[in-house]
């Protein structure tokens, strides 16, 4: 009987879902520009920092005083050459990844493997040719994203927190645990959350704390470094952000894969997105009700 | 009806550039990027397209910050450490070694090039020119910091004195110390600014650091000050300067040593 139901409401279903036109062309023309340019940030970037494998808070590094906070590098030890990462005093064996890496019997003491990085081999100045071209094109993307949105209406009616969201958040938490997605034109409330964060607290910040590490910026907006605690700190938390982007980045491909990854990439690619049969919201909203 | 005519074929093309573009990104993960390394040599094509971004904020930055906006000072509370020194920071060159032992007395500062008045100036008579003390931040194209107090005569007396010729474009410093030694003989450090970052207040000649005579580790006996910009962009050890209307026809054609060896020759950001 129950399983009769349940075949009967997938048929139902099939026949019920409905192909909607979800995502506007700026946001996936948007979206893919983003997603190709973080992708060669993140590599140059992990090189540039490579140049100096460590973190620090205040105005300077400190050479004569102690301000690191992270540190990746390498040592002999009495079993050869290890590579450690030091992060707030606690130091952790990180050998064949970070600080000591590379295909067996040439390993070479970097911070970043050569996998993680571009160009692979050491290459500052190539890195900076890399990172700073795409800088200009994820902030010029950033700012075409932020006028179409305004403009078509995207970033109210899709982004924009309202109440309801706030009263939704507890349920959209336990869906989210049990794996359980509803196929909706609308974002859930955790969406909202990822990508409003994404873009407007996450991409902003990395661009004013990049710029903040620039001398010649520092002269136009000498205040910046002070807001941000100085420019060691800023760049700091340039790093910070890039590891919360990566993490965005993990969640977000896994919530693809279990959401129904061919119906989440046409979305993106082409625009249309199969929703869920009307009838499973009338039940839900009574169930609710 | 063109419109739709034209929109499918626009559509499969989209679809076909995304389809390469992800196949691509997935290509160039799995080989280490080794296929985007070669395509990234100096004088290559894809680099100089991604080179025209520099270029890009050269001019924004210019445009923001004018001709004489100023690098944040610092207070002494903030001079807590002795200037890195970085790069080469015990010259072994003989001429070096010599000009050393004799406390820098025969040493000179030459100002040459597309000046009406070429000038041979001493240590002495550039501290005796007026001086300009600031405590800055220098960073390191590495990406680390220190900040220091910097003593020195502004460059723009000097090009005043030497008088610089309408045709003049850029400052071209040449050092004393070898950063490379090559096939085809030392190289010895050289760098370039254009006259706007010159002419800045802040671009100062320095023979001072932290209230002392320059160490040899930092430049000694004299290096240059470029506050809105990184330190590859402040050479040590130097003894010539030239005003050139080009740098295309000095070592590597592309403004200085580490610019040579793929750095951008402007060091804003």
């Amino acid at each position: 009987m129950d399983s009769a139901a349940t075949s009967q409401t997938a048929e139902a279903d099939t026949k019920n879902a409905t192909l909607i036109y979800r995502q506007s062309r700026w946001t996936r023309l948007t979206h893919w520009i983003w997603a190709f340019s973080l992708f060669f940030m993140l590599l140059s970037g992990l090189q540039i920092f490579n140049a100096r494998p460590q973190l620090y808070i205040g105005k300077q590094s400190g050479f004569g005083f102690n301000n690191t906070i992270l540190q990746i590098g390498a040592e002999n030890t009495d079993n050869g050459p290890r590579g450690f990462t030091e992060i707030f005093g606690y130091r952790f064996d990180t050998t064949g990844v970070l600080g000591w890496s590379g295909p067996p019997g040439q390993e070479t003491p970097r911070a970043f493997p050569a996998w993680a990085t571009i160009p692979s081999y050491y290459d500052l100045g190539t890195a900076r040719v890399v990172h700073f071209f795409f800088a200009w094109v994820l902030s010029a993307t950033l700012l075409v994203w932020l006028i179409a949105g305004l403009v078509n209406g995207h970033i109210r009616r899709d982004l924009a927190p309202r109440v309801e969201d706030l009263r939704k958040l507890p349920r959209d938490i336990v869906d989210h645990a049990k794996l359980k997605f509803h196929h909706t034109r609308e974002y859930n409330t955790l969406q909202k959350m990822a990508y409003g964060g994404v873009l407007f607290v996450l991409l902003p910040l990395m661009i004013i704390t990049g710029l903040a590490m620039s001398p010649s910026m520092n002269s136009v907006l000498p205040w910046l470094n002070e807001i941000l605690g100085g420019r060691q700190t800023a760049r700091t938390i340039h790093f910070t952000v890039m590891v919360l982007l990566v993490l965005f980045f993990i969640i977000h491909m896994l919530m693809i894969v279990a959401a129904g990854p061919i119906n989440e990439l046409r979305s993106i690619i082409t625009g249309w997105y199969r929703t869920d049969p009307p009838a499973k919201h009338d039940q839900a909203t009574e169930r609710s009700a | 009806m063109a419109k739709f005519q034209i929109s499918p074929k626009f559509q499969m093309s989209r679809r076909k550039f995304l389809t390469s573009a992800s196949l691509g990104l997935s290509g160039i993960a799995l080989s280490g990027c080794d296929a985007f390394d070669s395509g990234l040599g100096i004088g290559g094509g894809l680099r100089s397209f991604l080179e025209n971004a520099n270029g890009l904020t050269w001019r924004a930055q210019r445009l923001l910050a004018g001709r004489d906006a100023l690098a944040p000072e610092f207070t002494e509370a903030d001079i807590r450490q002795p200037q890195r020194p970085n790069g080469v920071t015990a010259p072994d060159d003989d001429t070096y070694k010599g000009l050393l032992t004799n406390n820098f007395a025969d040493w000179r500062l030459e100002v040459t090039g597309l000046v009406e008045k070429p000038l041979s100036l001493t240590r002495e008579q550039l501290q005796n020119m007026p001086s300009r003390t600031q405590i800055t931040r220098h960073d390191c194209v590495e990406g680390w910091s220190c900040i220091a107090k910097w003593t020195g005569t502004p460059l723009a007396l000097v090009l005043d004195q030497a008088v610089v010729k309408p045709e003049a474009r850029y400052v071209m410093f040449h050092c004393l110390d070898t950063i490379e030694q090559s096939l085809s003989g030392d190289i010895k450090y050289y760098g370039s600014i254009d006259l706007i970052d010159a002419r800045h207040p802040q671009t100062i000649l320095a023979y001072g650091v932290n209230g002392k005579p320059l160490p040899v580790e930092n430049g000694a006996p004299l290096r240059v000050r470029v506050e809105r910009q990184l330190g590859y962009k402040m050479p040590k050890y130097l003894y010539k300067i030239e005003l050139i209307d080009s740098f295309t026809a000095i070592g590597g054609g592309r403004g200085g040593y580490w610019e040579d060896n793929g750095y951008d020759w402007y060091g804003g950001i």
